[in-house]
């Protein structure tokens, strides 16, 4: 397993020429770094393509009646959106980017344990997104069955939805394959003295997320499989007029697709749990109770799926069973909250931009949470189901949530991914400016979903029409506050001053290499001692 | 890493798995021959349980590894009845 020429240990993971020059030095590179970064670019190009969908549905909704599209192209673009965001930018999300730069370095090894099943798995990724791309530029018509592809209108529509699916399923393979990999890497290839409480939380929390990726997503491959075998044959599975159950399909789908939501958040979680001691400057309160949360959330996440389906027709057994199974689900997250915040109790608080955007995550996830258990109770879910309630809940909670520990994880990895520090100015401005643009966007979203306004429709009646603009400026201010965000940090990974290995007194073993990162990470693999340990503030 | 012994497993011992396994597999074939109603389709579940167990323990080196590994692979096979068993709470109660 020896290369040909020993690895140098002083050249930085962006400068070192291997076998490939130019572009290639990046698609045939099986450094996990490299890796992160081909994720980061390509989910970023994916993302603005969402992000222009999302504020153009958002321009729809200004004014009652059409404005700019036709119902059927509304339907197309809420379809399309769905798709990219969640399959494309939040499932992959944090572990893909942050786990694969930073779960070697984090536990003190060299590598993943399959570099090359890792780099297989961008391939994938890519091979998903061009699957969904053609089917939005080839066939009659761009699938317009929303994210959920939901039966029996998935094989009822006329739309060019087989390569969605496809892509979709495709995408699930990528997934496995991170989650396969991050676990055997946990399991075998910490330094040595690490022992599991030892470890890290991001790295506990790519753990829990690991298994739910292997376990969960193999159902939706095989339920997206039925739907296209139903479209192709007929074979009558969820066809009702075959004798089929569409209901099964919704149980199929929400079984992945609830511990998928866990797939998102976990790591975002692990994120916000290295963030927020570090600016703190101090040991992160109760370790264990955070490690034995992630664990509690990935896998009482795995039997709450019903809360989707609470309207669709199921038996009044299943219904409470749910519902009771989805408050448990909602305790471990408290619990990580509580810890958030006592860890800053007391602590010597440093307000940098990532405190910023993990403090402001604390609060959308709050309120992302809180609205979860209105919908997770039975009575008040029926009035809110398919409504604009929903939309807020998980724009809150996944935009909110995985999304600003993304910005929070970027701004806080970044002079160790890329050497160099960004403008803080700068980047403070586009956070506040983002925060209140968000808000401003989906909070109007809750009240009118308790007016009754559907999700779903490029329609609505006049009461509805004041609080839609407001949520279409809130949607403007986000973006210029986004694009503020992507300058800065586009400008700074090229010209900005150089970063030292540890500029915000990190205790994780990342902050112990150079940054950039050399090719193998470490000269001598660290060793952790009796008393060492993650967190070790005085 | 390198400490690790691999368990090398007798020719004989694969060899008799698979007879075992092509058996199994004609049983399930034959149990739709009989009429047993409902059961059925328990009766090739169970085959096919004792099928998958057989790859486990035996091809996939269950019995050979460290009992971790068992357990890990026990607990994918809870959560996974589990699941089942709350699916039936729709289908039964309906
Ligand atoms: C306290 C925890 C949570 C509870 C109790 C909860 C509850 C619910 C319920 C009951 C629904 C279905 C509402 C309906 O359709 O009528 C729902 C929808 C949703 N939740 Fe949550 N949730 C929680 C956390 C999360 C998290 C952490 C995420 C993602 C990171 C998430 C993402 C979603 C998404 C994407 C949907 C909408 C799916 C769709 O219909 O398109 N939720 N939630
Ligand atoms: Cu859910």
């Amino acid at each position: 397993m020896q290369a040909a020429t020993p690895i140098p240990t002083d050249v930085s993971y962006l400068e070192y020429k291997g076998k490939y020059k130019g572009i290639f030095s990046w698609i045939f590179s099986t450094d996990h770094k490299r890796i992160a970064l081909l994720y980061l670019y390509s989910m970023m190009v994916m993302f603005l393509v969402g992000v222009l969908l999302g504020l153009a549905m958002k321009l729809e909704l200004i004014a009652p009646g059409k404005t700019i599209m036709e119902a059927k192209d509304y339907n197309a673009v809420f379809t399309v959106h769905g798709v990219i965001m969640i399959f494309m930018i939040v499932v992959p999300g944090l572990p893909a980017v942050f786990g694969n730069f930073l779960l070697p370095i984090m536990i003190g090894a060299k590598d993943v344990a399959f570099p090359k099943l890792n780099l297989l798995s961008w391939y994938i990724y890519v091979l998903g997104a061009l699957l969904v791309i053609a089917s939005v530029l080839f066939g009659n018509g761009t699938p317009d069955t929303g994210w959920t592809f939901y039966a029996p209108y998935s094989f009822k529509t006329g739309t060019n939805l087989l390569p969605a699916i496809f892509g979709a399923f495709v995408l699930g393979f990528s997934s496995i394959l991170t989650g396969l990999n991050f676990i055997v890497t946990i399991h075998r290839m910490r330094a040595p003295g690490m022992t599991w409480t030892k470890m890290p939380l991001f790295p506990w929390t790519l753990y829990g997320t690991g298994w739910i990726q292997l376990l969960a997503t193999p159902v939706v491959g095989i339920t997206l499989v039925l739907v296209s075998l139903e479209r192709i044959f007929g074979i009558g599975v969820f066809d009702p007029a075959l004798g089929g159950d569409p209901i099964l399909y919704q149980h199929l789908f929400w079984i992945y697709s609830h511990p998928a939501v866990y797939i998102m958040i976990l790591p975002a979680m692990g994120a916000i749990s290295e963030i927020i001691p570090t600016f703190a400057q101090k040991h992160v309160f109760g370790y264990r109770a955070i490690v034995a949360s992630t664990l509690a959330i990935a896998f009482v996440g795995y039997f709450v799926w019903g809360h989707h389906m609470f309207t669709a027709g199921m038996s009044g057994t299943a219904q409470y069973t749910f519902s009771l199974l989805t408050f448990l689900v909602a305790i471990p997250s408290a619990i990580k909250v509580f810890n958030w915040i006592s860890t800053m109790h007391q602590g010597s608080i440093r307000l940098e931009t990532p405190f910023y955007w993990a403090a402001s995550f604390i609060f959308v996830f709050m309120i992302g949470g809180l609205s979860g258990l209105v919908l997770g109770s039975l009575a008040t879910d029926v009035y809110v189901h398919d409504t604009a309630f929903v939309v807020a809940h998980f724009h809150f909670i996944v935009f909110g949530g995985v999304g600003f520990a993304f910005f929070g994880a970027i701004h806080y990895w970044f002079p160790k991914m890329f050497g160099r520090m960004y403008d803080k100015g700068l980047a403070n401005t586009g956070w506040i400016v983002f925060f209140i643009g968000f808000l401003a966007l989906y909070a109007p979203m809750f009240y009118l979903g308790m007016k009754g306004m559907p999700r779903r429709y490029y329609d609505y009646l006049p009461e509805f029409h004041a609080a839609n603009i407001l949520s279409t400026l809130g949607s403007w201010v986000m973006a210029f506050g986004l694009v503020i965000i992507l300058i800065n940090l586009f400008r700074s990974a090229k010209h900005g001053p150089k970063a030292d290995k540890n500029p915000w007194n990190g205790k994780t073993l990342e902050w112990t290499v150079p940054s950039p990162p050399p090719v193998e990470n470490f000269a001598e693999t660290p060793v952790y001692g009796e008393k060492d340990g993650p967190y070790e503030y005085q | 890493m390198e400490k690790e012994k691999h368990h090398i497993v007798a020719f004989p011992t694969y060899l008799w798995v698979l007879v075992g396994l092509i058996i199994l597999t004609f049983l399930s074939v034959g149990i739709t021959s009989i009429e047993l109603g409902e059961l059925t389709v328990a009766g090739a579940l169970v085959i096919a349980s004792v099928k998958t167990l057989l790859v486990l323990t035996y091809f996939m080196h269950l019995k050979f590894d460290k009992p971790y590994i068992r357990i890990m692979v026990g607990f994918v096979f809870a959560v996974f009845l589990v699941v089942i068993i709350i699916t039936f709470f729709d289908y039964y109660y309906r």
